[in-house]
C-alpha cells in the first residue's frame, strides 16, 4: 500500500466523445481517478474499454476525432479541460510524459534515438544539448541498455524492439516528470524481453518517485507494476481496489471473469497407438534461407491426423518461416516435407490442387487477412467454389453451412464486409475460410494473439471443437504459452531456427527442461504481484540482461 | 555506400534499355509519318529523277533497319545526321538550344520547387483553413489553365499594361546575366505558374499522410509545437512522394515547354521541335525526342537515388 500523499492528478466525471458515421458518440461515459504523488494505477480492460483514451485525456490530450466533452482534469491544481493548448503544450513531456506501445513505431525513424530524447529537455530549456546527451547515457545505463554511451547514437531500425521500449522509457524520463502515462508498453514484445523491460520501468518510477498511468490488457503484468487497479469495461469503471485486493476478492463478475479466461484447458490427446498410423505432415530435415541470411537449420517434426502441435518461441525463432516452409511459399534449401507418406513438392506452385486443399492457413492479422471489399459470403465461397468446384444454391448452402459451424448467423452476416465486423468475428470467417477447402490440416499462426482474452478464448474454443468434428491437425504457431498449455498435445520449441525441445505438453511443463524452454516458461508473468520481484532474484539481475539480449 | 552505387549502376543500366526501346519507337513512328521526304524537300516542281537522287544521298534506298543501326550508331558518338532544310549539322543546331531551354527550365525550377515546398508545408501546417482553401483554388486554377492562356494574361498584365517585363524573351549574344533574368522572366514565370500546384498538393498530401503515425503522435505529446512536429518529425519521411513529383515536374519544365517558348518567341528545343516537324526535317525531330526521353530517364533516376538517400534505412544500414 501506497501511504497517503500529495494528490497529483484528480479525474472526475470524464467524459469522451469519438467522432464516427457523421456525429459525437460518447465513448467514456464519466470516469473517476485520483492518483497521488508516486503511485503506480493500473488500467485495465478489453480493447474499446477507452484506456488508452484516458490515459490521453490525462495529458490533456485527444486524438484526432476525439474530444473530452465534460468532467474534470486536475494536474497538482491546473484545470486542464479549460487550459489553452499553448500552456497544455507545455505540460506534455516536462511535466507528463508518454510511452507508447510501440517503440518501434514511435521513434521517428529519420532522426537519432538521442536526438529525439533531448528535443524535450532542450525545449524547455532545461539542459544544453551536451547535458542532456550526458543525462540521456546515464538514463540508458539505468535502464540497463547495452553501450549506454553509444546506443543512442543509433537509429531506431538499429537496435531491437526490447532496447527500443527501454529507451522510449528514459525518453520519458528526461525531463523527470511527475506522471508518466506507459500504454501497453510491452505488449508488442517477447515474454523474456518483457520481463525486462517491466524490471526496467519498475526501478526507474521507484527510483525518481513518478507517478504513473500503467495501461494494459494483461492482468498478470499489471499485477506486478500497479499499487492500484482499476478495471474498465466500454468506457466505464467496472471497481478499483489496491493490487493484492483485486487479485485476491474480484466484486465484480466481469472481473472475476478476467481472472477466469486462462482456465480453459482440454485433454491432453496422445498418438495413435498403432504402429502405421502416418503422420499427416512430417518436417524432415529442412533449412531454409532468406537470400544468404540461414533461418531455419535442420527442423524435424511430425504432426498426426487430429492433434495440435503448437510451435513456440520467440519472434525471430523461425515458426512462422517453418509454416511458410509447409506451405510451399518458400522452398526449403535442404530436408523434405512428406504429408501423408508423400513428398511434397517444395514449391506451392508445383503442388496438386488436392495437395492444396489438404494444407490451409488462419493468419494472426484477421483484419488485412481478409479483403475489405469483398462479402463475407464471397470471402468464404471462394475456397468452396475454387476447391469444391460448388456452384449456385449448393454454393449457399455450403457457405450457410460454415457460418452456423463458426456460429454466426448466416442471414445476419452473408453480405456483410469484413471492416463492419469486430475483431473476434474476423477471425471466425478467417477459419472459415480455412474449413471451406475442406482440409485436413490446419496452420494457426498467432490467431489469438491480436484477440482479447476472453474473444481469444472463443477462438480457442471454436477451433477444438472443430478439430473433434473433423479430426483436423493443427500445426498452432504461438509465443503464448497460457495459448500452449489451454489447446497443445504436442509441443515444439524452436530458438534462433532450431528445434531444441519437443515432445507431448505434459512432459514439456514438467521439469527438468531445456534451459531455453526453462526461461521461456518462467518468464510467462504470473499473477502473484510478487512474481517480478522473485523472479529477478532467482535469476539476479545480470542474467536477465543476458537472457533478454541474446 | 556501395550498395548505393551497384544500385545506381542498375538503374543506368536499365535507363540505357529504355532509352534503346524509345530510341526504337522514335524511328520508326517517324517512318510510319506519311509522305516522301525527298519530295518534300524539293517541292512539287522536283522531277522524278532529282528526287531519286536525292533519296540515294539521304541513303533513303537502303531498308529502314539498315538506317536505324546507322542512326543510332551516330546518335551513340553524338552525330545525329545533317538537317534535311538547312543541311547544318543537327548537334549543331540543336546544342545552343538546349542550352536555352535547359536554362529556362533552371530558372522557373529555382523558383517553383522551394516556393511549391514551403508553400506545401505551410498549407498542411494550416490544413483546412481559409489559407489551405485559397492556395488550393489558386493554384487549381493555374494548372487548369492552358499555359498559352496564362502566358499572354501575363503578357497583358505585366508587358502590355504595365510594362514591368518585355512581352518577347528574344535574346542576344551580349546580354548581361541581370538582363537575361529581366527579358526572360514572363516564360518562367509562366511555367512556374503550370508546376506550383502539383508539387505544392503532393508536399502537402505527403505531409498529411504521416500526420496519424504514432511518431507523429509522440512529438505531439512531448510538446514539441506544431510547426516543428510538420518540419522535422514528418517532412524528413515525406521526401520519397515529394522528390518523385519534382522530378516529373523537371522533366516536364524541359519537355514540355513548347507553348510557352511559342509564346513568348524563345528561341528553346521546343520551337525548333516544332518547326522541324512543319518541314518535316526528321533527323532535327528524332534528335530532339531522343534528348527528351533521355532527360526523362535521367530525372527519374536522379528522384529514385534521392528517395533512397533519404530514407534512413538504406542509409544508415543495421
Amino acid at each position: 500500500m501506497v501511504p497517503r500523499k500529495d494528490v497529483l492528478l484528480r479525474v472526475s466525471d470524464l467524459r469522451i466523445e469519438g467522432y464516427s458515421d457523421e456525429k459525437w458518440v460518447e465513448i467514456v461515459h464519466g470516469v473517476d481517478l485520483t492518483l497521488h504523488k508516486g503511485e503506480v494505477l493500473g488500467l485495465i480492460g478489453e480493447s474499446g474499454a477507452g484506456k488508452s483514451t484516458i490515459g490521453l485525456a490525462a495529458m490533456g490530450f485527444a486524438r484526432d476525432g476525439c474530444r473530452i466533452s465534460g468532467g474534470s482534469i486536475e494536474f497538482d491544481g491546473m484545470e486542464l479541460t479549460t487550459t489553452p493548448e499553448s500552456d497544455l503544450r507545455a505540460l506534455r513531456g516536462s511535466r507528463i510524459a508518454y510511452v507508447a506501445q510501440s517503440a518501434a513505431a514511435s521513434f521517428n525513424p529519420a532522426h537519432r534515438i538521442i536526438d529525439q530524447h533531448t528535443e524535450a529537455p532542450i525545449q524547455y530549456r532545461i539542459q544544453k544539448r551536451v547535458e542532456a546527451q550526458e543525462d540521456a547515457m546515464q538514463l540508458y545505463e539505468r535502464l540497463r541498455l547495452p553501450n549506454p554511451g553509444e546506443i543512442g547514437f543509433r537509429y531506431p531500425h538499429q537496435v531491437s524492439g526490447g532496447q527500443l521500449q527501454r529507451a522510449m522509457t528514459a525518453m520519458a524520463m528526461a525531463c523527470r516528470p511527475d506522471l508518466i502515462i506507459f500504454d501497453e508498453p510491452t505488449t508488442a514484445l517477447d515474454v523474456t524481453t518483457q520481463i525486462e523491460v517491466l524490471a526496467a520501468i519498475r526501478d526507474i518510477v521507484d527510483q525518481f518517485n513518478t507517478a504513473a498511468i500503467y495501461i494494459t490488457h494483461d492482468l498478470a503484468v499489471v499485477a506486478q507494476m500497479a499499487d492500484t487497479i482499476k478495471v474498465l469495461l466500454k468506457g466505464e469503471e467496472v471497481e478499483e481496489a489496491p493490487t493484492e485486493q483485486m487479485l485476491d476478492s474480484p466484486k465484480e463478475d466481469y472481473t472475476k471473469s478476467l481472472w477466469a479466461v486462462r482456465s480453459f484447458q482440454r485433454p491432453q490427446k496422445q498418438r495413435p497407438s498403432e504402429p502405421d498410423t502416418l503422420p499427416i505432415v512430417s518436417v524432415q530435415g529442412i533449412d531454409a534461407a532468406y537470400g544468404k541470411t540461414k533461418v531455419l537449420d535442420d527442423v524435424s517434426f511430425d504432426i498426426y491426423p487430429g492433434m495440435t502441435v503448437a510451435v513456440v518461441g520467440e519472434s525471430g525463432s523461425g515458426k512462422s518461416t517453418t509454416a511458410r516452409c509447409i506451405t510451399g511459399l518458400l522452398p526449403p534449401t535442404k530436408g523434405q516435407i512428406l504429408f501423408k507418406g508423400e513428398p511434397l513438392p517444395p514449391r506451392y506452385q508445383d503442388r496438386s490442387k488436392d495437395q492444396l486443399r489438404q494444407a490451409q492457413m488462419i493468419y494472426q492479422m484477421a483484419d488485412t487477412a481478409l479483403n475489405p471489399k469483398i462479402r463475407i459470403s464471397e470471402i468464404i465461397g471462394r475456397p468452396a467454389q475454387f476447391y469444391g468446384g460448388l456452384r449456385g444454391a449448393k454454393l449457399k448452402n455450403r457457405v450457410d453451412e460454415l457460418l452456423d459451424l463458426i456460429e454466426l448467423e448466416p442471414s445476419k452476416f452473408y453480405n456483410r464486409y469484413p471492416p463492419e465486423l469486430s475483431g473476434g468475428q474476423k477471425q471466425r470467417v478467417g477459419i472459415a475460410r480455412a474449413l471451406a477447402a475442406d482440409p485436413s490440416f490446419i496452420i494457426c499462426d498467432e490467431v489469438t494473439s491480436a484477440l482479447d482474452q476472453l474473444v481469444a478464448e472463443g477462438i480457442l474454443k471454436l477451433l477444438d471443437r472443430l478439430q473433434q468434428e473433423f479430426n483436423l491437425a493443427y500445426m498452432f504457431i504461438t509465443h503464448d504459452l497460457a495459448t500452449v498449455r489451454s489447446i497443445a498435445d504436442e509441443v515444439v520449441v524452436m530458438q534462433r531456427g532450431k528445434v531444441v525441445e519437443q515432445g507431448p505438453k505434459d512432459e514439456m511443463f514438467t521439469p527438468p527442461h531445456h534451459p531455453y524452454t526453462d526461461l521461456l516458461l518462467s518468464s510467462v508473468p504470473e499473477m502473484d504481484p510478487n512474481w517480478l520481484t522473485t523472479l529477478l532474484e532467482e535469476r539476479g539481475t545480470d542474467a536477465i540482461g543476458e537472457a533478454a539480449d541474446v | 555506400m556501395g550498395d548505393i552505387l551497384k544500385l545506381v549502376l542498375k538503374r543506368l543500366g536499365l535507363g540505357a534499355i529504355t532509352l534503346l526501346v524509345v530510341s526504337i519507337l522514335i524511328f520508326f513512328a517517324v517512318e510510319l509519318l506519311p509522305g516522301d521526304i525527298a519530295q518534300a524537300v524539293l517541292g512539287q516542281g522536283a522531277t522524278p529523277e532529282t528526287v531519286a537522287a536525292l533519296r540515294e544521298k539521304l541513303g533513303l534506298d537502303q531498308p529502314a533497319v539498315f538506317r536505324y543501326v546507322h542512326w543510332l550508331g551516330g546518335a551513340l558518338t553524338g552525330d545525329f545526321g545533317v538537317s534535311l532544310v538547312s543541311g547544318e549539322r543537327v548537334s549543331a543546331a540543336i546544342s545552343g538550344r538546349f542550352v536555352n531551354t535547359l536554362f529556362l527550365a533552371t530558372y522557373a525550377a529555382v523558383i517553383a520547387v522551394p516556393v511549391s515546398i514551403v508553400l506545401g508545408v505551410i498549407v498542411a501546417l494550416l490544413r483546412n483553413t481559409l489559407f489551405d482553401r485559397v492556395a488550393n483554388v489558386l493554384t487549381l486554377t493555374s494548372i487548369s489553365s492552358p499555359e498559352f492562356f496564362l502566358g499572354y494574361i501575363l503578357i497583358l498584365y505585366l508587358a502590355v499594361k504595365t510594362n514591368y517585363f518585355p512581352a518577347i524573351a528574344s535574346l542576344s549574344a551580349d546580354m548581361s546575366f541581370g538582363d537575361l533574368l529581366h527579358r526572360t522572366f514572363l516564360p518562367a514565370l509562366t511555367l512556374v505558374l503550370v508546376v506550383t500546384a502539383h508539387m505544392m498538393r503532393m508536399t502537402r498530401a505527403a505531409i498529411i499522410n504521416l500526420l496519424a503515425s504514432p511518431y507523429i503522435e509522440m512529438a505531439r505529446l512531448k510538446g514539441v509545437p506544431p510547426w516543428k512536429v510538420i518540419v522535422k518529425h514528418a517532412l524528413p519521411n515525406a521526401w520519397a512522394p515529394i522528390i518523385n513529383v519534382v522530378a516529373l515536374n523537371l522533366a516536364y519544365l524541359i519537355t514540355g515547354v513548347v507553348l510557352v517558348e511559342v509564346v513568348f518567341v524563345y528561341p528553346g528545343v521546343g520551337q525548333l521541335l516544332v518547326d522541324a516537324v512543319a518541314k518535316r526535317d526528321f533527323p532535327i525531330v528524332q534528335a530532339c525526342c531522343l534528348i527528351f526521353a533521355a532527360t526523362f530517364i535521367l530525372l527519374n533516376l536522379a528522384a529514385d537515388v534521392g528517395a533512397i538517400l533519404t530514407n534512413p534505412r538504406l542509409r544508415h544500414p543495421k
